[in-house]
């Protein structure tokens, strides 16, 4: 791509970035000490009677954990839901991919665990950018997630005695999160979905699967119910309720690859943001440290390996610079280097937490070998994680359980790659497939992706938007995660919000409504968002241009991944906002979408959702350029520790920017006005997060 | 290499459908299938041609939704893989490649290869679940140890993705293979005891409903799935069923 | 309960293994008399009597195992054309033998044969029994005044067309036995990692000690006439 010299910011676009009127942010945050908060809040909200429920339809878009843990409670509580979802089933959510596992404050393992330190390592975590009130909930009812999950038949990995146990993430000292192998997120939507079938069968819940959400419909200034296409008949669909809930998930897909599944899209968010709900933080990005590295161009997404795989495996490259061209010209095996040829540099840089540094750090420490030179593969972008010495030492722990005197050493290697295949069997398989690489031999070879984005939807202690009526749970918020989420935190997140936060919160708000009656789809409103939609995807239609939806996609994520990527500066950022903003003319000009909108035509689906994803990376790219400190996932190279022990480490300022960016729609997406919710930390006293 | 492809494609649920011939040329041997297919797909947009709706999500092989039947095999030539992580180099150059959505009366083809499994929902909503609320008050998560193999075989079953490959695979047409993993989850863990016996014969009698054919033990579903699940919990839900069947009061 | 054992795709299955397990038991005892016809053919002739003469074999025993057979056949039938139409469209690429084997996916065909084989074997032996014995009401078993079984078996293999077509049958019933023995148990609901092994292995022997004992046997009266 050409780099373009560009014009600093225009002057009103400077206005916009300095004017703040958060009068339109009210947290709604409890009062009183941070640990009854919650409780109080629920002791003294308004319910809605359980005959009123009855009466009372909610829509819910996105049937991932957050999406089908909300749906399914609120079926049982009494509620009328109808659940909307793109895929084919419930079922299919990308929370599925989940792998790794799920937090929950429970102390099993007796190492000292409690729901303060949850609390404190998730804000610590978050580079402290979240709302502390937000996350002490959070950390409070993740040990009913366990309890729940086990009563309806998730199968947890268990120890030989018959309980639960338990694993490590990176980012903290204890051992609180629980999993099932590789495929927790699997296993945690499946407990949720079985939750959501149960209520289908009682006609609680009616399911529209194949189905978009593509405009929210407010009528009085308040959600009362959305716009969908069908997407197999392609017919174009009026729901209504008396409130709408979104839980869509992230934008991680803005970058064309990510872990994010193909379908992943930002357009139910980006439609309420445009009808009024304030877009918060869209810059915070997590890039996950351990994916498998891209093969070449026409590679469409980029599988995980779990973070969990950092527990027993080390991440190294070679300290020497020829090694690295021998092992690229495959003159020589990682295997072959000898242990002090290898430079464990996270183990070097970190000590205190070695292999199990926050995603952020161990993905910028990657991505500085990579820069440095010593990126071991073809395409220069891979670092290893290597297993052997887990294998030794689980092999020689076995052959003392088994009581073999003076085991081999390739008794040992039996015995240890045995163990590392009860732990992460399903991962190496899945490396094995696509890399066709035996990673017990030879060490796996992992790089940087897109994958989780912290930032979203606005959302108050009741997790409303800034639209009355409309809810947004799960990722698709600007979330408990501050800039940086922590390992294993996301399945927490989703399914606190649906399972124990949101059932109550949306009581206050729809104790207003028992008196309201059934919401008619026959208004105005609905004929004018009924008129957009079909205005939008005949417009997409009559384009005829020469380029698919995806060539416009790919486009977008190179700006994004090169400009608004790993590492930020001013001068990438503006070129961003420019190139965004070129594409997105293209776009208009030149998208040639083939088929109709009256039939199954996944083109046009693509095409719509890009066509939101152009919009959000302007927004995206403004957000990254307005903060101009470095914090979690939010990497500007003008904002790093210059000396000392930290040099060269992320530097936050507190003293400006310790506040959420919360964006209110305005003609589009360069014109967005700055809100700012300022955060106020009580109970923690803010630190620079160090690991080493 | 260079591949010539005969392709299903089929406009709607009424349309009779046939295959149709394409080659694509100079995919990598790195590439996955559904990324050649994806290949393809530009290649007609070029061209003018409407392109091959599949169904596609995750393309990590856990979400389920891919779904084509390769040369005669479900998700292909390849073992204990979907089609999205079904590689390229399992072909070879200038081969002809087939490529059809499955076959079942219960799960009709919607477009081109893409298919309607909404029976597996509908089994699912049958009984497919633990009566729990989730009310948040539950005992807690330890108070009922687990046998670590009873967890274990559990997993195991839980793993199912529910893309359908059974059904496609099998000469049947059988769902048995689907249906046993959910009742066998269940069968295996505490939780499940309650409704152990209801569950079991709602979800067959659903399952006979949608129109699968019946189970002949050929194990073909076996060697297809994904997730490598066993016939052997088909044994164990024909087992849950007669016993459910004989003492329900019902 | 809508469904119940006989109406549910369970049930049917089960009932095929059921009435399979009985027809197996039938063939080992069919088996063992035969097999004594090499042996000594005057205990061969006792048993023979006895088993054709019994009133509890004759009136009770042959009715239900007739009764056990059609439902077996008829079942097998009805299941494989229920099995067909759930599957209308076929694929036009199809490679079922890289997941699973012949006999496993033909068990009708196999089926049909033996079918069609027991209307020879009733031609030969069932139909003149029945005949002799309750058409004429000669119970006495005695042809010129010694037992007639063992001669009449014994000449049935004198026409060496006849003894080819018993030995090509003897063989779709070992492939018949191959995947019925052991699909019996997994219909039944055996299946475990313990004891599946043994299953298959006994499943192995019987399927193919049995037919294959058929053909000696039917080879031997063959031999011993031409030499």
């Amino acid at each position: 791509m050409k780099k373009k010299t560009l014009d600093p910011l225009s002057e009103k676009e400077n206005q916009n970035l300095s004017k703040i009127s958060s009068d339109k942010l009210i947290s709604k945050t409890p009062s009183g000490p941070i640990s009854s908060k919650w409780t109080n809040h629920k002791n003294s909200i308004n319910l809605v009677n359980p005959a009123n429920k009855r009466n009372i339809d909610i829509i819910v878009v996105g049937t991932g954990l957050a999406g089908s843990s909300a749906a399914a409670s609120l079926a049982e509580m009494g509620y009328n839901v109808k659940t909307f979802c793109y895929q084919d089933s419930p079922r299919r959510a990308h929370s599925i991919a989940a792998q790794g596992g799920i937090n929950a404050a429970k102390n099993y393992q007796n190492d000292g665990d409690s729901v303060h330190r949850l609390f404190y390592d998730t804000v610590k975590g978050g580079d402290y950018r979240s709302r502390e009130s937000n996350v002490h909930r959070l950390a409070e009812v993740s040990t009913n997630i366990i309890d729940q999950c086990v009563a309806q038949g998730v199968p947890f990995g268990r120890d030989y005695g018959g309980l639960l146990d338990n694993r490590s993430f990176g980012g903290v000292l204890v051992s609180r999160t629980f999993y099932a192998k590789g495929q927790t997120g699997q296993q945690l939507l499946l407990g949720a979905y079985s939750a959501v079938n149960r209520q289908i069968g009682k006609g609680k819940i009616i399911p529209y699967n194949r189905h978009e959400m593509l405009d929210l419909v407010k009528v009085e200034g308040k959600a009362r119910g959305i716009i969908a296409r069908n997407l197999e008949t392609g017919k174009i669909e009026r729901h209504s309720a008396h409130a709408v809930v979104i839980a869509s998930g992230g934008y991680g897909n803005v970058f064309f690859l990510s872990t994010n599944a193909m379908g992943s899209n930002v357009t139910a968010a980006w439609k309420i943001h445009k009808k009024g709900a304030f877009f918060a933080n869209p810059c915070y990005t997590q890039i996950h440290p351990t994916c498998i590295p891209r093969s070449g161009d026409n590679q469409a997404k980029l599988t995980l390996m779990s973070e969990s795989l950092r527990n027993d495996g080390r991440i190294w490259v070679p300290k020497n610079i020829e090694d690295v061209k021998s092992i690229r010209a495959g003159k020589l095996m990682p295997t072959e280097i000898l242990e002090e040829n290898r430079d464990y540099y996270l183990e070097r840089r970190y000590p205190a937490f070695g292999n199990l540094v926050p995603r952020d750090v161990a993905s910028r420490a990657a991505k500085e070998r990579i820069d440095a030179g010593f990126g071991v593969n073809k395409t220069e972008e891979a670092v290893y994680l290597d297993f052997s010495s887990a294998i030794e030492r689980y092999g020689k722990q076995e052959a003392a359980i088994a009581r073999i005197k003076n085991p081999t050493n390739a008794e040992i290697i039996i015995l240890g790659e045995k163990i590392v295949e009860s732990k992460y069997g399903n991962l190496f398989q899945m490396y094995e497939k696509i890399v066709a690489e035996n990673p017990y031999k030879t060490p796996m070879m992992i790089y940087p992706a897109v994958h989780y984005t912290m930032g979203g939807v606005w959302v108050d202690y009741n997790l409303m938007t800034t639209v009355p009526g409309c809810y947004c749970i799960g990722e698709a918020n600007f979330s408990d995660h501050g800039a940086n989420r922590l390992g294993a935190s996301a399945l927490m997140q989703g399914l606190a919000d649906g399972y124990f936060v949101l059932p109550y919160t949306i009581g206050d708000y729809l104790s207003e409504d028992i008196r309201t009656g059934p919401i008619s789809i026959n208004s105005e409103e609905f004929d004018f968002a009924e008129k957009n939609v079909t205005d939008k995807l005949d417009n997409l239609l009559s384009i005829k241009g020469k380029k698919s939806p995806d060539y416009f996609h790919k486009k977008l994520g190179k700006v994004m991944w090169e400009y608004v990527g790993m590492s930020r500066n001013e001068k990438g950022l503006k070129t961003a906002i420019k190139e965004i903003k070129l594409i997105k003319e293209e776009f208009w000009k030149d998208v040639r979408i083939l088929g109709d909108r009256k039939s199954l035509n996944p083109e046009l689906e693509k095409a719509g959702r890009v066509s939101d994803l152009l919009e959000l990376g302007e927004l995206f790219a403004k957000d990254a350029l307005n903060r101009n400190e470095s914090c979690g996932g939010h990497f500007r190279e003008e904002s790093v520790e210059l000396d000392g022990l930290q040099k060269g480490e992320a530097k936050r300022d507190d003293q400006d920017y310790s506040y959420v960016s919360a964006w209110e729609f305005n003609k589009e997406p360069s014109e967005a006005i700055l809100h700012k919710e300022h955060l106020e930390f009580n109970d923690i006293e803010l630190k620079q997060r160090s690991y080493k | 290499m260079d591949l010539k492809l005969k392709v299903w494609r089929q406009k709607n649920r009424e349309d009779r459908g046939r295959l149709v011939d394409y080659n694509v040329a100079g995919i990598s041997e790195n590439s996955s299938f559904l990324e050649m297919l994806d290949i393809l797909n530009e290649q007609l947009i070029n061209q003018n041609i409407e392109p091959v709706s599949f169904d596609h999500d995750c393309r990590e092989g856990i979400c389920g939704m891919c779904s084509l039947y390769i040369n005669g095999e479900a998700h292909g030539p390849d073992r204990k893989v979907t089609t999205c992580q079904l590689h390229m180099r399992m072909f070879n150059d200038g081969e002809t490649i087939y490529i059809e959505p499955w076959r079942s009366s219960a799960m009709p083809v919607i477009k081109d290869l893409i298919v309607d499994r909404s029976a597996f929902d509908r089994i699912q909503q049958s009984g497919g679940f633990v009566s729990v609320n989730t009310s948040g008050s539950t005992q807690d998560a330890n108070a009922l140890p687990i046998p670590k193999m009873n967890a274990d075989k559990a997993f195991d079953v839980a793993a199912c993705i529910g893309c359908g490959a059974c059904v496609a695979t099998c000469k049947n047409s059988s769902a048995m293979l689907f249906v046993a993993a959910k009742v066998s989850q269940y069968a295996y863990l505490p939780q499940g005891q309650v409704e152990r016996k209801q569950r079991v014969l709602n979800m067959v009698e659903q399952m006979d409903k949608e129109g699968f054919g019946n189970c002949t033990n050929t194990g073909a579903c076996e060697i297809e799935c994904p997730k490598s699940i066993s016939i052997e919990y088909i044994a164990k839900m024909n087992r849950e069923y007669l016993s459910a069947s004989i003492s329900s009061e019902e | 309960m809508a469904q119940n054992l006989a109406s549910s795709s369970i049930g049917r299955k089960v009932l095929m293994a059921l009435s399979g397990f009985f027809l197996m038991v039938f063939l080992l005892q069919h088996f063992s008399i035969n097999l004594l016809s090499v042996i000594d053919d005057n205990l061969f002739n006792e048993v023979s009597h006895f088993m054709g003469t019994n009133p509890l074999i004759q009136l009770v025993l042959q009715p239900i195992l007739i009764l056990g057979f059609m439902f077996h056949l008829f079942m097998g039938i009805y299941l494989d054309f229920k099995n067909n139409t759930a599957r209308p469209i076929k694929y036009a690429m199809n490679k079922p033998s890289a997941n699973s084997n012949w006999m496993s996916r033909n068990m009708i065909i196999s089926g049909l044969m033996i079918f069609l084989f027991l209307g020879l074997h009733f031609y030969d032996f069932w139909f003149p029994e029945i005949n002799t014995k309750f058409i004429k009401g000669d119970w006495t078993g005695l042809h010129d005044g010694e037992y007639r079984y063992w001669q009449e078996l014994n000449h049935k293999f004198h026409d060496l067309w006849r003894v080819i077509i018993y030995c090509i049958s003897f063989i779709f019933l070992s492939l018949h036995l191959l995947h019925g023995f052991q699909s019996a148990f997994q219909s039944a609901g055996f299946n475990s990692n313990k004891y599946t092994p043994v299953i298959k292995l006994a499943s192995n022997i019987y399927a193919i000690a049995i037919p294959f004992g058929f053909i000696f046997i039917a080879l031997f009266h063959y031999i011993n006439y031409i030499i």
